[in-house]
């Protein structure tokens, strides 16, 4: 990089929020120079957006700088009227939102929303709208500029959204994980637009995102946040190859790694709210190196390479081994294998609307079976079917050779008991005016009728799901979403189920917490004997947790088998697409796991691999 | 640059629009007839409910009409105007045909045909409601962003409690006050009751309309305000809203092109069923102030025993209910893309 000067400035930055008091963002200083991208990453709740918001001059409702400065080129934010404040928005520094979907204006058209971006004559400006467009490959007619954001894919409102913010030629495009909730074919084109907007326009560049594979493909360097401040940051080549942090280190191992080669580590506990933070190091409660100097006062910064710091008192230390159960998922089958579900010529639709035809597929018993598709692919209807939410299908479809009626309200007790579903979203899924306990208790008494050891079978759900005996008188809004996502597992198991429907279940959650959950629901499988059926768009968890894959593309079933082997060879285009398109997240260097690893296949046990930072 | 081919297929794809322009005017407009269509069933409805409450009930209705010392010859007359000869589907068929061909008899009260007299209390209450809805409608909009934008200060909080005790209180009790204050009590500006001279229109002397047209005002706006201030406020914590101010524009276009376009369609709905309690409110005001208009006419009416002009004017204001839901429709609709565009 060239040693011109910086584009953007932070020093000392601190934000916080009103009226609490409460730090969200301290100590913060980072750079980034012209053409640079940096990358930044963290665990919901880190300070991410508000920083990015920061860099814009822009303060969320309820919080306020109070302190540092942000440096634009040669400008002081904080020195700005409001004149030049909108004057910087959008000409100097443009933003990318987390989803165009919300942040483009449903009742205005494309060309609208697009040539107010620009000062000046409307003719010029619709020029140079015209030309952005054809940059991130979208059409520049009339008609696309006449059409409404409803109208486009996901895939072209972030384009728009892109286009939008690189209209007026920035210095500066903060990116707030522009990619998140699109299709890994999509995520991959936009990522690609990206790269090359700011190359052709020489723009410096934030990007904060919560996935760190995302992030290592894209950025020139990596500033990881943790808990409003930066606690590591420095090259991507670096970051990746020498963690000095341990919750970098962590976060790293928490990527599903495409080829499963090394296993998927969550981090346990959560992050401290703002509110809460204790007096030392932030990540010392979940450090596994900390000790009694970590909890006085937060570590400063040490330089540890060129442009590379880092804010931990342990920074030349190893990270002790990780026990982790070894990531190739194994199956809970047993020798005579038969299948518990089992789908023949399944059509499904909404209306007229064909969403799946020609269905047809058999999962076995203690296996794991992924659906693997994009968004509209038919996923989530073909699990609604089996749990029979979606009644609106025709096909066999059998449980344990029975034909199950297409409503859950015709089928017996006995059948819903064995079919447990899972959805998406945890922060939905519960009724937040019942605590724990009446959440679990409420399929069990659906099924069995009042039961006498109630109490009992909370805390056995409760353990299986790895959550302590006193989640059980917490309201859902008292839980983290790993929390939640646990207690609608533990909910599930409840009624001990034989067939686990997962929709999507960590889509909503932080790689970190992911990573503990596929590792609950592999333990599970095992202990249990489960069949899970794990619904997902993520081809690197599928690597991870399933033995045998399904590949949906527009309702049909386009490849099937074995993981090992789809993955290592796959038939049909469109796998071999969404494998190209997935970014390949690869640990080099010293963060790797120990020398004579894959033992965990024929160790069941699970002895632990060593995990460690040389 | 980005690759050329996905372009290509873009451009491909984008060849679409001109024939969507085309369904999406025909979406707009099957939906319109299908509410249409929808109106029309539920003025049927009510066209049941108006005759089997007036003629159809127990009892002959002429002999309720006329009273007891009715003489057999009226009791006759009355039937025969009444159509009450014949099974009572005939019956109502034959009213109901009576009323679509605008072939109403005369009122029982003054014997003038009965669209003779409701035609000019028509007018009038027409013109006392478009006065208030002129009035009322922009200005609750207005102060219910102006509340929205200046949430939490001052401005806000009065507007919060005013709007809240003129909601609670009933429209009659709005009326007297405002004749207390207004007219004969505090200050003497306006005339308390509402004197039509004959030869006149109402519109003649508009200070006797102040009155009566505040009372409405003041009974229609608060829900309005409210409503306005609710989704305004919702629609600044939008994202859109949020990306409009880091795009840098300025606070008017902000407003005014991203925030009150998608404020405005929830609202039009409350507009619409304030516009439709209006014409039930103003029964109530014009009695208040003796103003001659339906509401005015229909207690009138009642009093009378007035079977003709009851059921024409119940109708008239069922109408009247379907009309204005079926224009808070075509604003809803004329403010969402996304319905207006659906096929």
């Amino acid at each position: 990089m060239s040693t011109s000067t910086p584009t953007l400035t932070v020093e000392d930055l601190k934000i916080i929020g009103v009226p609490s008091m409460a730090a969200i963002i301290d100590e913060l200083s980072v750079e980034v120079r012209p053409g640079e991208i940096l990358g930044v990453v963290g665990e919901s709740g880190s300070g991410k957006t508000t920083l990015g918001l920061a860099l814009l001059n822009y303060c969320k409702e309820g919080t306020r700088v109070n302190g540092g400065s942000v440096s634009v080129g040669e400008k002081d934010l904080a020195g700005l009227n409001w004149r030049q404040v909108r004057e910087l928005r959008g000409r100097t520094v443009a933003y990318i939102p987390q989803s165009p979907a919300s942040a483009l204006n449903p009742a205005l058209r494309i060309r609208t929303q697009l040539t107010e971006c620009l000062a000046g004559s409307s003719a010029a400006g619709l020029a140079r709208v015209r030309e952005v467009l054809r940059e991130v490959a979208l059409p520049d007619d009339d008609a696309f500029l006449a059409r409404y954001p409803h109208q486009l894919s996901g895939g072209q409102q972030q384009r728009i959204a892109i286009a939008m913010a690189f209209t007026a030629r920035p210095a500066l495009i903060v990116m707030d994980e522009p990619t998140t909730g699109l299709d890994v074919s999509t995520q991959e084109h936009v990522l690609e637009t990206v790269r090359s907007m700011c190359r052709t326009y020489d723009c410096a560049a934030v990007y904060i995102s919560h996935d760190m594979a995302v992030v290592a493909e894209l950025a020139d360097r990596i500033a990881v946040m943790y808990s409003g401040r930066i606690v590591e940051i420095g090259s991507t080549a670096d970051v990746l190859a020498s963690p000095a942090h341990p919750y970098t280190a962590r976060l790293l191992l928490a990527v599903p790694d495409l080829e499963a080669k090394r296993p998927m580590v969550g981090i346990p506990g959560n992050a401290p709210s703002p509110l809460a933070r204790p007096a030392g190091c932030a990540f010392a409660p979940r450090c596994p190196l900390a000790d009694d100097g970590c909890t006085v006062a937060p570590p400063g910064v040490t330089d540890v390479g060129e442009r590379h710091s880092v804010r931990c008192f342990k920074a030349d230390e190893a990270l002790p081994p990780i026990h982790a159960q070894h990531s190739r998922a194994r199956s809970g089958r047993d020798g005579a294998a038969r299948p518990v579900v089992q789908i023949s010529g399944l059509k499904a639709g909404y209306g007229d609307n064909t969403v799946l035809a020609n269905i047809d597929l058999s999962v076995y018993a203690g296996d794991c079976l992924a659906l693997l598709g994009e968004s509209g692919s038919g996923k989530t209807t073909l699990s609604r079917c089996i749990a029979g939410l979606h009644h609106n299908f025709t096909g066999g479809l059998l449980l344990d050779g029975v034909p199950l009626a297409a409503s859950s309200f015709k089928r017996t007790k006995e059948e819903r008991r064995r079919i447990q579903y899972i959805f998406q979203n945890p922060y939905e899924s519960l009724n937040p005016r019942r605590t724990v306990e009446e959440l679990i208790l409420q399929p069990v008494t659906a099924v069995r009728g009042r039961v006498r050891n109630s109490r009992e079978i909370v805390a056995t759900a409760l353990e299986r799901a790895s959550l302590r005996p006193d989640h059980a008188q917490r309201y859902p809004d008292q839980l983290s979403g790993g929390e939640r996502q646990r207690v609608a597992i533990a909910r599930a198991l409840a009624t001990e189920p034989d067939v686990l429907v997962c929709d999507e279940i960590t889509s909503a959650l932080d790689v970190s917490v992911q990573s503990s959950l596929v590792d609950l629901l592999r333990r599970l499988q095992a202990d249990m004997g489960l069949t899970l059926l794990f619904i997902t768009h993520n081809l690197a968890l599928v690597r991870n947790i399933a033995q045998q894959v399904a590949v949906l593309e527009q309702g049909r079933i386009v490849e099937f088998g074995d993981v090992a082997q789809v993955f290592a060879d796959p038939q049909h285009d469109y796998t071999r697409a969404l494998m190209r398109a997935t970014p390949n997240f690869q640990l080099p260097g010293r963060l790797s796991t120990a020398p004579g690893e894959p033992q965990a296949e024929t160790d069941a046990s699970g002895r632990g691999l060593r995990v460690r930072a040389l | 640059m980005v690759a050329q081919t996905k372009t290509t297929a873009e451009t491909a794809s984008s060849g679409r629009p001109t024939t969507e322009n085309r369904k999406r005017t025909g979406g707009m407009r099957r939906l319109l007839l299908r509410r249409s269509m929808f109106g029309l069933f539920t003025l049927w409805v009510v066209s049941l409910v108006v005759f089997l409450a007036t003629q159809a009930l127990p009892g002959d209705a002429a002999q309720a009409i006329l009273g007891r010392e009715a003489t057999p010859e009226r009791l006759a007359a009355l039937r025969a105007q009444l159509h009450l000869g014949g099974s009572l589907p005939e019956q109502y068929i034959s009213w109901l045909g009576h009323l679509v061909t605008f072939d109403l008899g005369n009122s029982l009260a003054g014997g003038k045909p009965v669209v003779q007299v409701i035609a000019p209390m028509l007018l009038n209450s027409g013109v006392l409601m478009l006065g208030s809805a002129v009035i009322a409608i922009p200005l609750a909009i207005v102060i219910g962003t102006w509340s929205a934008l200046k949430k939490d200060t001052v401005v806000d909080h009065v507007t919060g409690v005013v709007t809240l005790v003129l909601a609670s209180l009933p429209e009659f009790v709005v009326g007297v006050l405002l004749v207390l204050l207004l007219a004969t009590g505090f200050l003497h500006l306006f005339p308390a009751v509402f004197v039509l001279i004959p030869g006149e229109q109402v519109w003649s002397n508009p200070a006797q309309l102040v009155l009566p047209v505040l009372t409405l005002v003041l009974a229609v706006s608060p829900y309005i305000i409210r409503i306005m201030r609710a989704t305004t406020l919702e629609v600044l914590e939008s994202q859109y809203v949020q990306q409009a101010r880091l795009k840098g524009l300025p606070e008017r276009t902000v407003i005014w092109r991203h925030a009150i376009p998608n404020a405005i369609g929830p609202v039009a709905q409350v507009v619409a069923l304030q516009l439709a309690w209006l014409i039930g409110g103003v029964v109530i005001v014009e009695y208040l102030f003796r103003f001659p208009g339906i509401g005015f006419q229909l207690i009138d009416a009642v009093t009378n025993r007035d079977l003709p002009v009851v059921q024409i004017l119940v109708m008239a204001i069922a109408l009247f209910y379907v009309v204005v839901n079926l224009l808070a429709d075509v604003v809803t609709l004329a403010a969402n893309p996304k319905v207006r565009t659906a096929q």
